[in-house]
């Protein structure tokens, strides 16, 4: 791929991730960061050419070191946005809480539940 | 070291999986503009993130899979234990600790693309040479700068802003001298040097930290956003170092996305970035203010207050970082359903930078089951205020201050805020009358028709809940 094809795709991404983004609605953002953040763990890729190539004693360090950031960043960025997310989801009925008394002590133990 | 050899590096089928894995994060975003559509945006983005990943699994001549197991599965066990067991009020921080990893993994995918390069000999390509530079730099910055970020957020380190003298200088020196290191290293790159480029991984770590250790607490939530621009473009840098289109196309839009939470962030503090970066003004104490005359306040009891609520028509809850740090989301859940059943409209009122990260408010009260209907955004709810009856504070501070309205010589003025004076009668619910991050004096709490609550967020709202009930 030559270098002038690199910088095209780059700066369509720019707009791309512009239009994109500001779509996004500020309720969202925290949730949104942190999908980004999984999503810049794609290094880990980086880290897997690296090491699968490698042929001597500190790039076998460097390389596994790579993977293993690359690893924390991508599966606990996705994981903890689906938690997160799970939570703007699981929406029973907004007029339903409000009815029911005794349902504070309930929401509690919702909350509860769903930060497992 | 057999490989599963399938597919050829940069070869038409590799680039197609990539291009499938990019598609899948751009429609994994765009679904994420909606509540309702974000989790499963979500899953789809994690679906081409296993799809990028198997790619370069099958490339042709990867071999040391021992060594990759081992990577893999580690940082899977440590990424997926974390995200399990962290708080919703520690995101901020697990945030700015995966943004540091993925920075560290750039800067040392750079230092072994370099090692590569003086391994074939002769000059390295300037096309993948500069790139590898300029991952290796941001990288570096990125990793140590959300690490100091990390341990601030989560008190392992002081909060307060941390300066050396002449701070401003050594940073300048240092982002030049980098900067010059770098020139030389590309000027001279028959073979590049791995002393000099060492030299540089070294400098940037020192930088990243003396450019967060300065900034207080409350100017995190810019700092993160900044860090994760940060990360992606460095991601993007050592895709055009690796020529690989999905690091550049997925760094990209992290780097586009991390740039306009930044901006967002900025605007709503009425502060530039450069501002936010080199002011040290996070958590100083401002000239001593306030702590001149005593003013007279109304202090009113959880009874009181339950009276007022409860016969109000409408009443805005105006969340802050106390009522995360104190977990009372959801006792504040509780008392809003017992003002909801007794046909209370309640609504919340978020500023953008309530809470320790753009929008985390809104998870925390998603948290405790407040239906994303009743958050409402400043510019929505501003226009309301004068028709509420009560509107309540609890555990926020700078961002409800009239003075960044009437004070021109405030240091928060033009901040825009939530005008919660406007309301008939307002209630602070607060553990004192000290003072918010910006370390200044908050006018409101000496309004006539402000009363002051004092004690913990969610003592207080328990026991507000319980007197409705009794009512």
């Amino acid at each position: 791929m030559s270098i002038m094809t690199e910088v095209t795709i780059f700066v369509l991404a720019i707009f791309v991730g512009f239009e994109v983004i500001s779509k996004v609605p500020t309720t969202l953002h925290t949730p949104l960061m942190s999908q980004t953040n999984a999503i810049h763990g794609i290094v880990m890729l980086g880290g897997l050419i690296v090491l699968g190539y490698a042929d001597d004693g500190l790039e076998y360090v460097i390389g596994t070191i790579a993977v293993a950031f690359g690893a924390i960043n991508i599966v606990g960025g996705f994981m903890v946005t689906d938690r997160m997310l799970g939570m703007f989801t699981k929406r029973p009925k907004p007029s339903a809480s409000s009815a029911s008394r005794p349902g504070a002590a309930g929401s509690k133990d919702k909350g509860e539940d769903a930060s497992k | 070291m057999t490989s599963l050899a399938v597919l050829q590096p940069g070869g038409s089928a590799a680039t197609a999986l990539y291009i499938v894995s990019f598609v899948l994060f751009i429609l994994g975003l765009k679904q994420g503009t909606h509540p309702t559509t974000a989790k499963r945006g979500n899953q789809i983005a994690a679906v081409g993130m296993a799809v990028a990943v198997v790619t370069t699994l099958l490339l042709n001549g990867m071999g040391n899979w021992g060594l990759i197991i081992i990577g893999l599965a580690a940082g899977s066990a440590i990424g997926a234990y974390a995200s399990i067991k962290v708080k919703m009020t520690e995101m901020p921080q697990m945030v700015a600790l995966y943004n540091g990893v993925g920075g560290g993994a750039v800067a040392l995918i750079a230092w072994s693309e370099i090692r590569h390069g003086i391994s074939l000999g002769g000059p390295m390509p300037l096309e993948s040479l500069i790139p590898t530079l300029f991952a290796a730099i941001v990288g570096s910055v990125s990793f140590w700068g959300s690490n100091i970020a990390f341990g601030k957020l989560q008190e392992v380190i002081p909060t307060r802003p941390m300066a050396v003298p002449g701070q401003q200088i050594i940073n300048a020196v240092l982002g030049i001298g980098v900067i010059a290191v770098a020139i030389y290293i590309a000027i001279n790159n028959d073979p590049p040097s791995q002393g000099l480029f060492i030299l540089i991984l070294v400098a940037a770590a020192i930088l990243g930290n003396l450019v967060v250790l300065p900034i207080g607490g409350a100017d995190m939530p810019v700092v993160i956003s900044l860090l994760n621009a940060f990360t992606g473009l460095s991601a993007a840098a050592a895709g055009f170092a690796l020529e690989n289109v999905a690091l550049i196309v997925a760094g990209t839009l992290v780097g586009s996305s991390g740039t306009i939470l930044t901006l967002e962030m900025a605007t709503a503090m009425n502060r530039s970035v450069a501002n936010i970066l080199f002011a040290g003004f996070g958590g100083a104490p401002a000239a001593a203010a306030g702590s001149g005359e005593q003013r007279p306040v109304t202090s009113i009891g959880a009874q009181d207050a339950a009276i007022k609520l409860a016969y109000a028509d409408t009443v805005v809850i105006v969340p802050g970082y106390g009522l995360a740090v104190a977990q009372a989301q959801h006792a504040v859940k509780e008392m809003a359903n017992q003002l909801e059943a007794r046909g209370v409209t309640v609504n919340y009122a978020i500023h953008p930078v309530a809470g320790r990260m753009p929008g985390h408010m809104n998870v925390l009260l998603a948290e405790a089951d407040v239906p994303y209907e009743q958050l409402r955004e400043m510019e929505e709810i501003n226009p309301e205020m004068p028709r509420t009856d009560v509107a309540v504070v609890i555990g926020a501070n700078d961002v409800t201050n009239p003075a960044a309205k009437n004070d021109p010589d405030s240091p928060i003025a033009g901040m825009p805020i939530i005008e919660v004076s406007e309301a008939n009668e307002v209630i602070v619910i607060k553990r004192s009358l000290s003072t918010g991050f910006a370390g200044i004096d908050n006018d409101l709490f000496y309004e006539p028709n402000t009363s002051m609550l004092f004690g913990d967020a969610k003592a207080a709202a328990s026991e507000i809940a319980a007197e409705i009930e009794q009512l």
